[in-house]
């Protein structure tokens, strides 16, 4: 048996025991991870510098506060997650308990990406420890030295069986995807997003990916082109543009091309300083590979600012393209990396042609003051999330459900949308064996008067709150008169 | 289908015609109206299709698609309206909502033992989260979808809607193209292909699949109750109900009351002879007559086993002191056939449960709560009634579908809603306010960290209008208490005191 087969069932026999069914388990769980954030907040750090040059507070910043404010909300609210939930009776079930309970589906597969090795890969992970799963956790190979720290040190805080770190290239992604999950969340590009669906349609099982695709920045004329440079800048060269959510590229009209490269050589330099290179805070393209690909995205176009590299250290400096067109070679796929061209439209019609002519994107961002423009581009595009004047930071707000949609993705997570992704909601009818004589309506021998009560029964709608709220009222009002009656009465 | 009758209906879908919610309840109502005016049709037709009595049409078909569209129509405005949700302190002066969107073309295949229902239920849906959608009813209810082809573009537009028909090979065909959802009701092989036909286009899919649901009596209930409602929900339709029950796990000491109180069941619903019954339906084709004929081979009926192959009958059917590892016992039967497997206790009972694929529905019979508790708990299934059979079908507030091989994904009521809309999350902000900013923006130092820190780790503020009234509800009562409490210490303060004393004490 491979290693991961071993792993897989290891998990499932410790799921299958009913170790994470309790609520308590689950929450020390939880707390275990959080005190690993902790503790190892250091290695952590180490291995996101040497995979991605980012300084510890960027780490802090971009991985793991969001990780421990994941962690905190799901403990603060699993016992509620977790209660079963109430639903809407009609007159039939009007004296039956109807609800739906929250469940664990049983071996989740967890497969990381690199761009942000530890918020990716154990976010999924703590909605999945909440909704009382196990889980397999596969970091993503090309982060090596985050992987490498979260298969060694991740088992001395959380259950070695039921989340065990299988670490690995594509081959052994593949052996693992052969294995039966009762879930895969998958992040990661688009090509093998399909793969990992049609591994998982073998054993019919759900998935949730989250891919990417090229996100369209639109900047109106008109608004406050310093404040939007300034936020596209720091959303697009974040993580040195490795982010699926960063702005892909910009949309704006030619009068205000010029105006936009220079607000954003002025934001350049006041973050990364007129020598990106040498400044902490600018990160480097994950390897070789990837730095080849987004050097030779920039062929054919002609660059605005930047430009310049360094492939012995993966450093490409914060670049902007001008006058791009739609058969630009960076056009052609999600860039991924510090490349920000720019397009121009005649205005938001074109833009948002433009937008809709392609595949359905993670984000549209839009930068406008013009309210009506804004519910324009909402009315008429089609995206995983829209976020109008500021970049990426929905990603931060856990009551928002983050995900794609069509090429982009499928499901989404975040907060109490992770539990619900990582859970089989059951719908549960309790009734009692008593008044039989109300089911006679059903049962053959079948006559119009039965199926007449059949139709008064069945489609009559019932607000039990609002009977209740009535039932209290009626209450109050008896008292009140009863009171009054009593007063009364002790005046005479 | 062909490529340019689809690619019509995609471009029909982005000319935006189905955005404006007034012509979405247009549709819905013209569909109601469909169903309605021909429902004579549609009963005929389902005669020929299964011998469906004219009653149990519209009671297990036709009220439940009509609630669906009436709820639907009652309903849009509020399901299709910007959801805010809960903001922390960075957003507290931005909008921040889900908005609910279409997702595009939607493909509903349908099944064939409720061809109505099963088809044009994720119809509703579709239609009123504003897609559009290409119906295949099953082929194997013939009438019905014919009946289906001709009424539908009558009464709904003909370019967003249209309906398909054909076999394996003209489903095979519609599965290569590009769709936005796949809704799928049918069988959990034929299932796994539409799913892996959906991957290539990164499609996301509701599988309504099916499985053996299992029915587990206790012996300490009301086996007389028990007994007709499980026989109800097993012969309805011949059997042929995702949900129906499919075998029956109880302790052997029952086994002999539970076949008894099945026999006298039987009599009274459908007569001594139920071939004369009209409420009594037939196999839907031969082919799977001859199925589950042969699923009964090698075992002695205790309660019917008389079959007809000209008319596709199979009389209702109990079999007793079933091996778990007999024919029976492996597929889903789909059929008349009601096997009684015995089990020594509750505990065992989970355990046959557990050791099989997750089913679609579950039932329990017991008057224990403490026990049914036990049971919900240690099993998992898609849905459960309690103390009833199928009946969670009904409810529309409750999600409907299956879990593991019984399926992915839920329907009806907002379900339906929500499962084909894009639920796109919308941060509204303004470009003010810049300095609050600063933190997050490159040099990275401690003090900025720590501000990012405290700004991302604030509580979170529910300013949704129901907090809203909630919170100006309690003020005001808190304060009308308030001022009624003073109110009474100064009229207590104010009378003389032993005025009070002496009423009490001579009355």
């Amino acid at each position: 048996m491979s290693r991961e087969q071993l792993a897989v069932q290891r998990a499932r026999k410790s799921f299958q025991t009913g170790k994470s069914k309790p609520l308590q388990y689950r929450i020390h769980q939880l707390k275990c991870l959080q005190r690993f954030l902790t503790e190892r907040q250091k290695d952590i750090a180490d291995a996101v510098k040497k995979d991605l040059y980012k300084t510890q507070h960027g780490t802090e910043l971009y991985e793991t506060l969001g990780l421990e404010g994941e962690i905190n909300l799901a403990i603060e609210k699993l016992a509620e997650w977790a209660a079963p939930r109430p639903v809407e009776k009609n007159l039939l079930t009007v004296l039956d308990e109807v609800y739906v309970q929250p469940e664990p589906l049983g071996v989740v597969l967890i497969i990381g990406a690199w761009n942000y090795p530890w918020a990716i890969t154990l976010q999924p992970l703590v909605g999945a420890i909440a909704a009382g799963n196990a889980a397999v956790i596969k970091p993503s190979e090309v982060s090596s030295h985050s992987s490498k720290v979260m298969e060694e040190l991740l088992p001395l805080y959380l259950d070695k069986d039921l989340y065990p770190v299988v670490t690995g290239g594509v081959s052994e992604t593949q052996e693992l995807l052969k294995q039966r999950f009762d879930h895969v969340f998958y992040t990661g590009s688009s090509s093998v997003g399909r793969a990992v669906m049609e591994a998982a349609a073998r054993h019919l099982t759900p998935v949730t990916l989250e891919l990417g695709g090229k996100s369209p920045c639109y900047i109106d004329k008109n608004c406050d082109l310093s404040v939007a440079c300034r936020r596209i800048t720091w959303g697009k060269f974040v993580n040195c543009g490795q982010t699926c959510i960063a702005p892909d590229y910009i949309l704006c009209e030619p009068s205000i091309q010029n105006q936009v490269v220079e607000e954003i050589r002025k934001v350049i330099k006041e973050f990364y300083t007129d020598d990106p290179k040498t400044f902490d805070d600018y990160g480097r393209i994950i390897n070789q590979r990837h730095f080849k690909r987004v050097m030779a995205l920039m062929e054919g176009s002609t660059i605005a600012i930047g430009g310049d590299s360094d492939e012995s250290e993966c450093y490409i400096a914060p670049t902007v393209l001008k006058d791009v067109t739609a058969e630009s070679k960076v056009m052609q796929e999600e860039v991924f990396g510090p490349v920000l061209p720019i397009i121009t439209v005649s205005g938001i019609e074109e833009a948002i042609q433009f937008i809709n002519e392609r595949e359905k994107p993670l984000v549209v961002y839009v930068f406008s003051p013009d309210n009506k423009l804004i519910r324009r581009v909402i009315a008429e595009t089609s995206s995983g999330a829209l976020l109008a004047n500021d970049c990426l930071i929905h990603y931060t707000i856990s009551a928002l459900p983050f995900g794609g949609v069509g090429n982009s993705g499928m499901g989404c997570y975040h907060g109490k949308h992770s539990f619900d992704q990582l859970s089989h909601l059951r719908s549960c009818l309790i009734k009692k064996l008593n008044m039989e004589g109300a089911n006679n309506m059903r049962y053959p021998p079948h006559t119009a008067s039965k199926l007449g009560w059949a139709r008064f029964l069945l489609l009559k709608k019932v607000n039990v709150g609002r009977l209740r709220r009535m039932a209290i009222l009626a209450t109050l009002a008896a008292l009140a008169a009863f009171v009054v009656q009593v007063q009364s009465s002790l005046d005479i | 289908m062909e490529r340019q009758a689809l690619q019509r209906t995609r471009e029909v879908f982005l000319s935006g015609r189905t955005r404006p919610l007034e012509f979405r309840l247009q549709q819905l109502k013209a569909l109601l109206t469909m169903i309605t005016e021909r429902q004579t049709e549609i009963c005929t037709a389902l005669k020929q299709d299964i011998n469906r009595s004219q009653y149990d049409t519209p009671l297990l078909e036709l009220i439940g698609l009509e609630n669906e569209i009436n709820l639907a129509i009652e309903k849009l405005a509020e399901w299709a309206a910007p959801r805010p949700v809960e903001k922390n302190i960075l957003t507290i002066s931005d909008e921040v909502y889900i908005q609910p969107e279409p997702l595009g073309v939607v493909l509903i295949i349908g099944a064939w033992n409720y061809p109505w229902a099963v088809t044009l239920t994720p119809l509703v849906g579709a239609i009123a989260a504003g897609n559009a959608a290409v119906v295949k009813p099953s082929e194997l209810s013939e009438y019905s979808s014919l009946l289906l082809r001709a009424l539908l573009p009558r009464y709904l537009d003909q370019d967003l809607y249209p309906v398909v028909l054909g076999g394996v090979s003209e489903t095979q065909e519609l599965l290569k193209q590009r769709f936005d959802h796949i809704f799928y009701t049918g069988s959990s092989s034929v299932g796994r292909a539409v799913m892996e036909a959906a991957a290539r286009h990164l499609t996301p899919v509701t599988l309504e699949l099916g499985g053996k649901s299992p029915c587990y009596i206790d012996k300490n209930c009301d086996l007389r109750v028990a007994c007709r409602r499980i026989t109800w929900g097993k012969f309805a339709n011949c059997g042929q109900t995702c949900i129906a029950p499919d075998y029956i796990l109880c302790e052997p000491c029952i086994q002999s009351r539970v076949v008894e109180g099945i026999r006298q069941t039987l009599l009274e619903f459908y007569g001594a002879d139920p071939k004369c019954s009209p409420d009594y339906g037939r196999i839907v084709n031969q082919h799977h007559f001859n199925r589950v004929m042969g699923l009964m081979q090698g075992y002695t009926a205790v309660l019917g086993g008389q079959s007809d192959a000209s008319q596709r009958y199979i009389a209702p059917t109990v079999l007793k002191d079933v091996p778990p590892h007999s024919r029976l016992m492996q597929e889903e039967i789909f059929g008349p056939l009601l096997p009684i497997v015995t089990v020594s206790d509750m505990d065992d009972a989970i355990r046959f449960i557990n050791e099989r694929e997750k089913p679609l529905a579950l039932y329990v019979f017991c008057s224990d709560k403490k026990a049914v508790k036990r049971m919900l708990d240690e099993t998992t299934s898609g849905g459960v009634t309690v103390n009833d059979v199928m009946m969670h079908y009904t409810l529309s507030s409750l999600p409907f579908g299956g879990v593991g091989q019984s399926g992915m994904g839920r329907y009806h009521g907002k379900h339906t809603f929500d499962q084909l809309s894009h639920q796109r999350a919308c941060l509204v902000r303004s470009l003010g306010m810049e300095s609050v900013n600063l933190a997050r923006y490159p040099p990275q130092d401690r003090k900025r960290a720590r501000r990012v820190r405290m700004a991302l780790r604030s509580p979170m503020i529910d300013l949704s209008k129901r907090t809203y009234v909630w919170a100006v509800t309690a003020t005001v009562l808190a304060l009308g208490l308030l001022i009624a409490l003073m109110v009474i210490l100064l009229i207590a303060a104010g009378l003389n005191c032993t005025c009070w004393y002496w009423r009490g004490f001579y009355n």
